[in-house]
């Protein structure tokens, strides 16, 4: 128990009063808004448990799958050797490593919803956009920097593996490196996906059974569509958008490269756009 | 100052808070008053810019609080919902509010140490008991060194070397000249800490006056006479008196004078008086008898007396 009974002024007392109103510093200290964000995302375990599991899910995968392969390989017949994509192979991990970085996005916001931290927040700083602004960047930094670096140990460990069979890609084949950024690019994307759904939703079942529906359920429901348009409807989605910029060879139901991002862009634009004008609206 | 001007908040047909003019003033704290449900802390959510209202304004210091920037220097806030998070440290909960307003690093430790949590501060808040929470949100309110306190039951969760610390706290920063505004239930509370009242009921002003102003006002004021010569002293003073009533034990009791009126009256009439009090009503008898109509929900009559269960009501 402290005996301190008044606080100690701070020797320049920033109190202006109603006769000496604060000059109004035009804009706003993003560096402290920023740090302010970083600082909640390093303090709780949440955020170092998913970016584990991010990268856990990976290079766990690629091994796996990559020594599955190695081992049924001389089992297989011509057609299924001649569309082998082994960049693509290593890379598969992203379907189950979407979901860690998907929940993380979503906690980001949700977290603070739940626990009524969102308000303390707006409090410290009343322009709500700022606030979401800099989640989204601190969060998107450090989500990309973990998703890449997830994305290359996942491709050299695969391909080391594959090298038993002579199959490996290498980096500096035709599209191989864009894929293997695209895949590191297609987490990120799906953890600012989740960021923008928790903030419209504000609960995090809600977001997190929204995002999994999004990038898991529909993609299977399309599939149940009658041709052309399960191909047609899957590949527009943000899962097959996000995933076409991942992998090198185009396949017949796939988005180009370049289109699948700049829709799955998109998504995440209009997704974020929805965030701030929702948050800004309603009551906190 | 805080402003609030034909402030109102709907929720569909439910007018939370209706068409609130009041004025906060520096200097002394104010207590804010009212039954559950009275809207209390949605006037606060409002003044501190996180619910819009319906209709009405309400600014600090000339402002609406979402144009201010860096607020924290301005206004300190401990709401209903603390909004700590259970994995994180007092410390980073601090430091994360303290960085998006440019205080220094040095200050949140200043705050951990004035509310006594310097040597949990780094440990995770989930573990903290509702006292240690309690004094985490009043150091995260003092956080900016701010002119204007908003305090949601701050009292709560607290020991009662606790309770005597914000209480002494408040009034000090209160008598530094700034505006503190401060809701509580506990009326015995108020009665200690609070210079002036805002007392709200369904969402409606119901009083706005000083503590004393407000006790004095009520009914609940008589003066306990006795005599050796009852019925002398009754005759003497029925007809300047508003009621007097004959106890028991013997003793009158006057409504509508005070002891110089009584004693000068029983002076001319010569009779002897053998005590004479003030019967002074509490707080609480002030505010239940006010807010009688404005309760929202209020127990069975039958299994608990009101007064009895005043936090609840």
């Amino acid at each position: 128990m402290t005996t301190t009974i008044s606080p100690p002024r701070s020797p320049n007392p920033p109190v202006p009063s109603a006769a000496t109103p604060t000059p109004t510093r035009s804009g706003l200290d993003a560096r402290g808004i920023l740090a302010s964000e970083w600082t909640k995302l390093r303090s709780v375990r949440s955020t170092w448990w998913t970016l584990v599991s991010t990268l856990g899910m990976m290079a766990g995968f690629s091994a796996l799958l990559s020594a599955a392969f190695v081992s049924r390989y001389d089992h297989l017949d011509a057609f299924e050797k001649a569309t082998f994509d082994p960049t693509l192979h290593s890379l598969r991990g992203m379907y189950l490593a979407q979901l860690a970085i998907g929940v993380l996005g979503v906690l980001v916001i949700s977290n603070e919803y739940t626990t009524g931290m969102i308000r303390n927040s707006f409090m410290a700083v009343p322009q709500r956009p700022a606030v979401l602004a800099a989640k989204a960047a601190v969060f998107g930094a450090i989500a990309f920097v973990v998703s890449e670096i997830a994305s290359f140990a996942a491709f050299f460990i695969g391909q080391a593996i594959l090298s038993q069979k002579h199959v490996q890609a290498s980096i500096g084949d035709p599209g191989v490196l864009r894929a293997v950024i695209g895949a590191g690019v297609y987490l990120t994307g799906v953890g600012l996906l989740g960021l923008g759904l928790g903030a419209l939703l504000r609960r995090t079942a809600g977001a997190i059974a929204s995002l999994f529906g999004l990038v898991l359920v529909f993609p299977v429901l399309a599939e149940a569509l009658p041709s052309p348009w399960n191909r047609n409807v899957s590949k527009v989605l943000p899962g097959g958008a996000g995933q076409a910029f991942a992998q090198v060879r185009r396949t017949s139901d796939a988005l180009s490269p370049w289109t699948g991002l700049a829709l799955f862009v998109g998504y995440i634009a209009v997704t974020a756009i929805a965030a701030v004008i929702f948050v800004n609206r309603r009551d906190a | 100052m805080i402003e609030a001007r034909n402030l109102t908040k709907r929720y569909g047909p439910v007018v939370a808070v209706d068409d609130l003019t009041f004025d906060v003033l520096p200097g002394v704290v104010t207590g804010f008053l009212g039954p559950n449900g009275a809207g209390k802390s949605t006037t606060m959510r409002m003044i501190l810019g996180l619910d819009a209202p319906s209709s009405g304004t309400v600014t600090v210091d000339g402002r609406p609080y979402r144009t201010m920037l860096r607020p924290l220097h301005h206004v300190g806030a401990l709401l209903e919902a603390r909004g700590i998070h259970p994995g994180r440290s007092a410390r980073n909960y601090l430091l994360c509010l303290a960085q998006a307003n440019a205080i220094p690093e040095a200050r949140v430790d200043e705050a951990l140490d004035m509310v006594g949590l310097t040597a949990v501060a780094r440990k995770r808040a989930g573990g903290y008991s509702l006292g240690m929470n309690q004094r985490l949100g009043i150091a995260a309110a003092l956080l900016g060194d701010p002119d204007v306190l908003l305090l949601d039951e701050p009292v709560n969760g607290l020991d009662p070397e606790g309770i005597i610390w914000i209480r002494t706290l408040l009034r000090g920063l209160a008598a530094e000249g700034r505006t503190v505004l401060l809701s509580s239930h506990l009326m015995t509370e108020m009665a200690l800490t609070a210079d002036r009242l805002i007392v709200i009921g369904r969402g409606r002003l119901i009083a706005d006056t000083t503590v004393d102003e407000f006790i004095l006002r009520s009914s609940g004021n008589r003066v306990r006479v006795r005599s050796p010569e009852v019925g002398r002293l009754r005759a003497a003073l029925e007809p300047e008196a508003e009621a007097v009533e004959t106890r028991d034990d013997g003793a009158l009791i006057v409504t509508g004078l005070d002891c110089p009126e009584v004693a000068t009256l029983a002076a001319a009439a010569g009779v002897p008086v053998h005590e004479l009090v003030a019967e002074t009503a509490s707080l609480e008898q002030a505010y239940l008898e006010l807010t009688q109509d404005s309760v929202d929900y209020r127990p069975d009559q039958s299994g608990y007396p009101i007064s009895a269960n005043a936090d609840a009501a």
